[in-house]
């Protein structure tokens, strides 16, 4: 039968009424301008990331070797030497910061999913935005007047994770609680049906089904809080030399940035564009890594 | 293996044992009672004045139009409401072998220890295998030891008519099962905790014919243990597998009220209600 032309038994209808008229292509070639612009739009903001993250490369690639990562900060105006003080000191600020938020952000949104009721959801979240929403800067001064002048005395690590918790809890808060409103209702269901009293349901049952989602979040935070450099600033201060006491000032990546692109020669502003460098690859490493881990989970 | 199974029992129940008769009959299986129950969504009401005894070993099936009540009622059967959305208020008593859930010393947690649930969807936990999912609830409540979790997982997966098809793949995600051996692992789930009541609110409703036919088969062997009560809205359903059948419906008002209850040949032979009747003959519904 393949290739044979079967002869219809029904008249043909007079005219095609699919053929397209003046008023259809105009409206054709409207959408079609607007998808391009659309496009344009998109290409635009895709190529800032890139053409910021060349630039950087191209200027700060240089910078990078050995004595960089393992050296500390030499003093004014000489040659050589490198953020290994810093890099240290970012590493114990995050560690210490993300000690201090990370129970509190997934606390916060685990109160607000599974116990929260009308307006203490609304508070909380409306607290969380607004914490969200302050300029860094304001952190830090927040901190360096409660804890560095009254409490603690000195500018020191410790107050500096403290600035950048606060800055991270929100951050927190909000993925979080995203991800678990996405766990589904018929789980908590199943875990309580067995006998299960709610809390542990939650610890044992939601809180590992929103595992990756979790993840993500904490990484978000600690990636935007690595960032940071006003408020540590005005909580740690910096440091050129290693430090591990909580109690002092401590280095950081970006006040080390800051103070080596702040100086007049051009050897510290290589290595300005060379810590510059660390943090996008830092941060692009970890959202990478996250992204391995919590493959195939809810996130 | 008994042995095992009651210090399985031991762990899982830790609180004295509630159904001590000093000079009583032995109990012939646990049985349930539900006394002028009433249930509201808010200030509307759902369910109004049920009353039905729930026979010791056997299965009774919960029949009616869609929106008559039923899992709203069977969800009182454990005090699974209590978890769900929309602020509701019961009224009246459901006991269990005698005693009153809803009395005000009670925890529902407990409550729902002894008397079990499968939903409408299977819903095994997905950040889990399918030996974990067996052991959850157990693991959830207690600490097993490795052998009583692995006799657990293998028990209730044989008694779910699921250990030949799983034996192979216990570390695979629970999710990856078919719809009906996911259906059955969350039946072996809820007999891991050694419920004394099996709540089933249409457990085949998402299910094809065959995977049906196997979760029908599998009530029908158990039970021979374990008291069972099973919303469905499949006639013939209930009829393959309840000893008893009570029919619910929703009059004008919307407010659902057991019809009539008896055991399953005679409500579908010769209902004494008309409704019921009208019902079972397909003549609305
Ligand atoms: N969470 C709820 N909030 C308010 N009304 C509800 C809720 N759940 C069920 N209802 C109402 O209660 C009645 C019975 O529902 P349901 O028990 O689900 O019926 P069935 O299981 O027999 O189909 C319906 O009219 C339904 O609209
Ligand atoms: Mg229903």
């Amino acid at each position: 039968m393949t290739g044979a032309v079967i002869a219809s038994p029904y008249p043909v209808a007079p005219g095609l009424p699919f053929t397209d008229d003046s008023r259809y292509r105009r409206r054709r070639a409207r959408s079609q301008a607007m998808a391009g612009l659309i496009a344009f739009a998109a290409f635009l903001g895709v190529s800032i990331l890139w053409i910021i993250l060349g630039y950087v490369t191209v200027k700060g690639a240089p910078a990078l070797n050995l004595a960089f990562f393992t050296e500390r900060p030499l003093p004014y105006g000489e040659v050589g030497g490198g953020i290994a003080p810093a890099i240290t000191g970012s590493l114990m600020l995050l560690v210490v910061a993300a000690v201090l938020g990370v129970p509190i952000g997934i606390g916060a949104a685990i109160f607000l999913v599974e116990y929260g009721k009308g307006s203490i959801i609304e508070g909380v979240r409306f607290a969380s935005d607004l914490v969200a929403g302050l300029p860094s800067i304001v952190v830090g001064v927040f901190v360096w007047a409660a804890l560095v002048r009254n409490v603690i005395g000195n500018f020191s690590g410790l107050a500096g994770a403290v600035a950048l918790a606060i800055i991270m809890v929100p951050i927190i808060i909000r993925t979080v609680e995203a991800v678990l409103n996405l766990v589904p209702h018929t789980l908590r269901e199943a875990g309580l049906a067995l006998g299960v009293p709610k809390w542990r349901v939650i610890l044992g049952v939601v809180l590992p089904t929103a595992r990756a989602g979790i993840v993500t979040g904490v990484v978000l935070s600690v990636a935007r809080a690595g960032g940071e450099t006003a408020p540590l600033l005005l909580t740690t201060l910096g440091n050129q030399f290693f430090n591990w006491d909580l109690g002092k000032p401590t280095g950081a990546i970006p006040i080390q940035l800051y103070n080596y692109a702040v100086a007049p020669y051009p050897d510290w502003h290589e290595k300005a564009w060379g810590a510059a460098l660390v943090l996008i690859l830092v941060v692009g490493v970890l959202s990478i890594l996250t992204r391995v881990a919590t493959r195939g989970s809810v996130r | 293996m008994t042995a095992t199974h009651s210090q399985i029992e031991a762990l899982v129940r830790p609180e004295p044992v509630r159904h001590h008769v000093p000079h009583g009959p032995e109990l012939p299986g646990h049985w349930m009672q539900v006394i002028n129950l009433s249930v509201w969504y808010g200030a509307r009401q759902a369910v109004e004045g049920v009353n039905m005894t729930v026979r010791p070993k056997a299965a009774t099936a919960i029949i009616g139009p869609s929106g008559c009540g039923k899992s709203t009622f069977i969800r009182c059967l454990n005090r699974m409401h209590e978890v769900g959305a929309g602020v509701n208020r019961v009224s009246g008593q459901v006991l269990l072998d005698g005693h009153d859930i809803y009395a005000p010393s009670v925890d529902p947690v407990k409550v729902r220890r002894h008397i079990g649930m499968v939903f409408q969807r299977p819903n095994p936990f997905p950040s889990m295998s399918v030996a974990e999912n067996v052991v959850a609830g157990l693991r959830l409540v207690s600490n097993p030891t490795k052998s009583q979790v692995d006799e657990t997982v293998e028990r209730c997966l044989d008694q779910a008519a699921l250990w030949d098809e799983v034996k192979d793949k216990l570390s695979a995600s629970g999710a990856s099962l078919s719809g009906g051996q996911q259906q059955r692992l969350c039946i072996a789930r809820a007999l891991a905790v050694s419920p004394d009541v099996l709540l089933m609110d249409e457990p085949c409703s998402a299910l094809d014919p065959i995977a049906t036919a196997k979760i029908e088969q599998l009530i029908i062997e158990l039970k021979r243990d374990y008291t069972i009560v099973i919303v469905t809205h499949n006639m013939q359903q209930a009829q393959r597998v309840a000893d008893e059948t009570a029919f619910f419906l929703a009059a004008e008002d919307r407010i659902g009220r057991l019809v009539e209850m008896a055991p399953t040949g005679q409500l579908f032979a010769h209902p004494a209600d008309e409704r019921t009747a009208a019902y079972v003959a397909g003549r609305f519904g």
